[in-house]
């Protein structure tokens, strides 16, 4: 199970400020290990956000990502004590779901 | 109810699973949300109009209404370079960013609903020195780019 992404959501101005850090390897499959043998590609496929339910922002991604991707956005019609959650998906089909309260 | 189940059961029967798809998504049989993988076509791709065809484009009109923010000219170390698109151009959906001397060029795509800034901050791996393109696209399904060149002093792709 990946380490919990880090995420702080703020106002800023009528704006709610995302801000995500995620754990995750983003193996571009390019690079060998000590032995000589390549790392198969391991990365991040797809993000999603949502503001109280409704998206709020997508994105495919590729492994050129850097690892424990960081990502920030913002939108508008969000207040204090809305929530937002953010979900990935990987190559590999594992997925992690996160959620903060906008501050 | 039974007509489209009867329907199913004999595309399902006589079809491969991919052409199932295909043909379940255009009866709206099954939403194309669902049928939507991630774009291989895209993230193979090595030029912006090779990635544009495969976003189902045809050109990418040059512009500079594009802020880069934060993004360096160069970058100390190519494995984690900051870059800040910002799109002024009106009814931006989506901003891909695509590092043309990567083995990986296309790095990411955002699609933005309505009501989300047509901005966003990440940060990419890059190779060797390269130009860097920002591709947009406008709800009226046209593409736009805009370029820049970034610097970098240690490689950022691997071993």
């Amino acid at each position: 199970m990946a380490d919990p992404m880090k995420i702080r959501a703020t106002m800023q101005g009528d704006k709610a400020q995302v801000r995500v850090l995620m754990s995750h390897e983003m193996e571009t499959g390019q690079r060998k290990d000590a032995a000589g043998n390549v790392v198969p590609a391991h990365f991040i496929q797809s993000v999603s956000a949502t503001h109280n339910g409704k998206k709020v922002l997508d994105a495919e991604w590729g492994p050129a990502v850097s690892k424990n991707p960081y990502l920030q956005f913002q939108f508008a019609g969000a207040k204090p004590g809305d929530k937002v959650q953010i979900t990935w998906t990987d190559n590999k089909g594992e997925t992690r779901t996160d959620d903060a309260i906008i501050r | 109810m039974r007509a489209v189940s009867a329907t199913r059961r004999r595309l399902l029967k006589t079809s491969g699973a991919a052409a199932v798809v295909g043909v379940l998504v255009k009866a709206g049989l099954l939403s194309p949300r669902i049928a939507e993988a991630w774009n291989k076509e895209a993230f193979s791709a090595r030029s912006v109009e090779d990635v544009v065809k495969a976003f189902g484009g045809s050109t990418a009109t040059r512009t500079t209404e594009v802020s880069w923010g934060s993004t360096p000219e160069i970058a100390e170390n190519g494995a984690v370079v900051p870059v800040n698109v910002t799109s002024r151009i009106a009814s931006t959906e989506s901003i891909a960013i695509l590092i043309e001397k990567n083995p990986n060029a296309l790095a990411a795509r955002f699609n933005f609903p309505d009501g989300t800034d047509p901005a966003v901050s990440t940060r990419v791996k890059i190779a060797e020195s390269s130009p860097v393109h920002a591709i947009i696209k406008t709800a009226d399904g046209k593409y736009f780019v805009a370029s820049r060149e970034i610097k970098v002093t240690l490689g950022g792709c691997g071993g």
